[in-house]
């Protein structure tokens, strides 16, 4: 036991070190951040709830947006802004970045949070494959949506202002703020899912009706946990917005088939309704995936077409199922020639 | 707003134009039933969700696409699809869906997805990312001074998309194999305890569908364009039509996809073809919250 803080400061050492000890990675271990942060939240609800949403990424493509909006907003007219694309109006004093960076990622967490609960009122009425079906179509349509509008730039997206810095220092502020959230979700999370709170939400997958009937307010728990996830999601699409500078609805913010999907693939990978799974699952799925895209070039998407098929058919538990059979395999082993010894001495 | 007011004014100013968007409506829906036709039967008798669907009806417009381009006519491309995608929904049957086809719908969908993704992507490598089209070279009929035209093209299409589905109709009412499908779906266990190879009617099945949406596809590519990415709006629209009907529900099946069909050519219209695939998407948002609803009438009367 005493090992395990011990690990742990390792853990945040290393974490800490990283961005500094491969400086040319800088952008890569954020993103690394990124996938372990959406995979995190995906399995709030998809695994301990049991309810499988494909429509995560709408709160990681608003988010973007408002973070954009509410930086806009404070220094210009969003509309005028959007419509010179590019054309005049780009300064920003440092007081505006930061404040909007800050503002920006604190309101895109409330929003999204705000959204998680209007959205759920309906979704959370579907069961099972319906519910995946729905998220993903509110998520296609949220997309076509903001395509098509105007005020914030319709298919063109936004330009946000560039870090006013140095653009090394940039890179390692916004490695921070992704590995400061996705640190802060997995503590939240390790406590979240020790408590009462926790317990319910596992109820809930495990049998909605018998938990309704111990007197669970399902709805309520339901929507607390996806306004959490969109909580953190929504901040995670708002410091993409500033690390990416200019995004676009369909491709970047609300991109269904790619983040969308990998957020579930990274779940399945490393383990679902686990606290470690989901990080696992992340870091073996950024690293497949950064590989295929440099040497299989053109195929990339095959490949990970594939990588889908095959995690989703042929491994159910995902590495810490594995590892966790494995151990209890070894544990079996270990035990049972000492039941043949006692049985020998009787 | 005032451009979708236009247009909504438009449409009154002209009834004949009405008739105009629902023939093609019609048109176009009998060949969105036919794919649904198929989902349905794959989810009613094996309770898999296919959300590769629409990749099928693409991978079926290709194969016909490349036939024309190798110099084989058009019409030969239908049954040559059905026969290829035959084929391939078996393969496919023997390495993924026979092994997912116990476990959670969850895990169905994503593997069927992660096909879908897989099938569009080669498709876009082999073919490229350009919308595609077979032109058959026959002449249009024109009615009311050339406000309605309706290409013989399209009318051969709606006759093929037709035949098809009243064959596989007949061939599940009175063949000895359509007998053991529909008793699979009634009741698995009873079907096996009667002597029925589940394991060969879920093959069966999976073939055939893939063969209804190859010919589907084959079709769509004479009378419409296709493209490597349209696949998903086409499982969209499948599901929007099989939930809407409800399962095992022919006539129902057959009136949502044409439904569809006008409703999308309206929205069209009105708010321009950029809104093609949203529309498609709010559709089956409401037609799901709709059946949401109804769903819950029901167990309140229950209780």
């Amino acid at each position: 036991m005493t090992r395990k803080p011990f690990s742990y400061l390792l853990l945040l050492a290393v974490i800490i070190a990283a961005p500094f000890v491969f400086p040319s990675f800088g952008t890569q271990l954020a993103t690394l951040w990124l996938m372990i942060i959406v995979a995190l939240t995906w399995d709030m609800t998809g695994g301990q709830m049991g309810y499988n949403s494909l429509g995560n990424i709408t709160f990681y493509g608003t988010g973007m947006y408002v973070a954009a909006v509410i930086t806009i907003g404070m220094a210009y007219d969003v509309g005028d802004y959007t419509n010179a694309a590019g054309g005049g109006i780009h300064a920003f004093t440092d007081l505006q970045y930061f404040s909007g960076l800050f503002l920006g990622m604190l309101g895109a967490g409330l929003f999204c949070a705000a959204v998680a609960v209007i959205v759920g009122y309906v979704t959370f009425g579907l069961r099972g494959p319906y519910f995946a079906i729905g998220t993903l179509g509110v998520a296609i349509a949220t997309g076509e949506l903001v395509s098509n509008w105007e005020w914030v730039g319709a298919g063109q997206g936004i330009a946000l202002p560039v870090y006013p810095g140095d653009l090394d220092t940039g890179k390692v502020l916004f490695y921070f703020l992704f590995a400061g959230t996705g640190v802060a979700l997995f503590v939240f999370l390790k406590w979240l899912y020790k408590t009462r709170f926790g317990a319910a939400v596992n109820a809930i997958r495990d049998d909605e009706e018998k938990a309704e009937a111990m007197g669970i307010h399902t709805l309520q728990y339901k929507l607390a946990t996806w306004a959490m996830s969109a909580f953190f999601v929504g901040i995670a699409g708002a410091i993409s917005a500033f690390q990416l500078i200019h995004f676009e609805p369909l491709e970047t913010a609300y991109q269904t088939i790619n983040l969308g999907i990998f957020m579930v693939v990274c779940v399945l990978l490393g383990g679902k309704g686990t606290l470690w799974g989901p990080v696992i699952g992340a870091i073996v799925f950024h690293v497949f995936k950064e590989v295929t895209w440099t040497y299989l070039l053109g195929w990339q998407w095959v490949a990970l077409g594939a990588l889908i098929v095959i995690t989703v058919v042929y491994f159910e538990g995902g590495v810490v199922g594995w590892i966790m059979s494995k151990r209890s395999e070894r544990l079996e082993a270990r035990e049972q020639p000492n039941d043949a010894a006692v049985g020998a001495e009787q | 707003m005032d451009q979708i007011a236009g247009n909504i004014s438009l449409l009154f100013q002209f009834p004949i134009v009405n008739l105009k968007i629902v023939l093609d409506g019609i048109m176009i829906g009998s060949l969105f039933a036919l794919a649904a036709y198929g989902l349905a039967l794959v989810w009613g008798v094996m309770n898999v969700k296919n959300l590769a669907q629409g990749d099928f009806v693409i991978a079926g417009g290709y194969i016909s696409w490349w036939l024309v381009e190798n110099g084989v006519h058009a019409l030969l491309g239908v049954p040559i699809a059905f026969i290829v995608m035959w084929g391939f929904g078996w393969f496919i049957y023997r390495v993924i869906i026979c092994r997912v086809i116990d476990r959670d719908l969850f895990t169905t969908l994503l593997a069927t997805f992660g096909l879908a993704i897989m099938i569009a992507q080669i498709l876009n490598l082999l073919f490229g990312s350009d919308t595609q089209s077979v032109d058959l070279g026959y002449n249009t009929l024109y009615f009311f001074d050339g406000f309605i035209d309706v290409p013989i093209a399209k009318l051969i299409g709606v006759l093929m998309a037709g035949t098809l589905a009243t064959g596989v109709i007949i061939f599940m009412k009175y063949s000895r194999m359509g007998q053991a499908i529909r008793a699979t779906a009634q009741d698995r266990r009873a079907a096996r305890v009667l002597g029925i190879d589940t394991d060969k009617v879920y093959s069966f099945t999976f073939s055939l569908n893939a063969a209804i949406c190859g010919a589907a596809g084959a079709i769509i590519v004479m009378v419409w364009i296709i493209q490597p990415f349209y696949g998903i709006t086409h499982s969209i629209r499948a599901f929007v039509i099989v939930t809407a009907a409800g399962l095992g529900n022919l006539p129902g099946v057959i009136a949502a996809g044409l439904g569809i069909g006008a409703l999308e050519q309206y929205g069209a219209i009105i708010f321009g073809i950029g809104y093609q695939q949203a529309i498609a998407v709010l559709l089956l948002l409401i037609v799901l919250i709709f059946r949401l609803s109804q769903q819950r009438r029901v167990r309140q009367s229950l209780q």
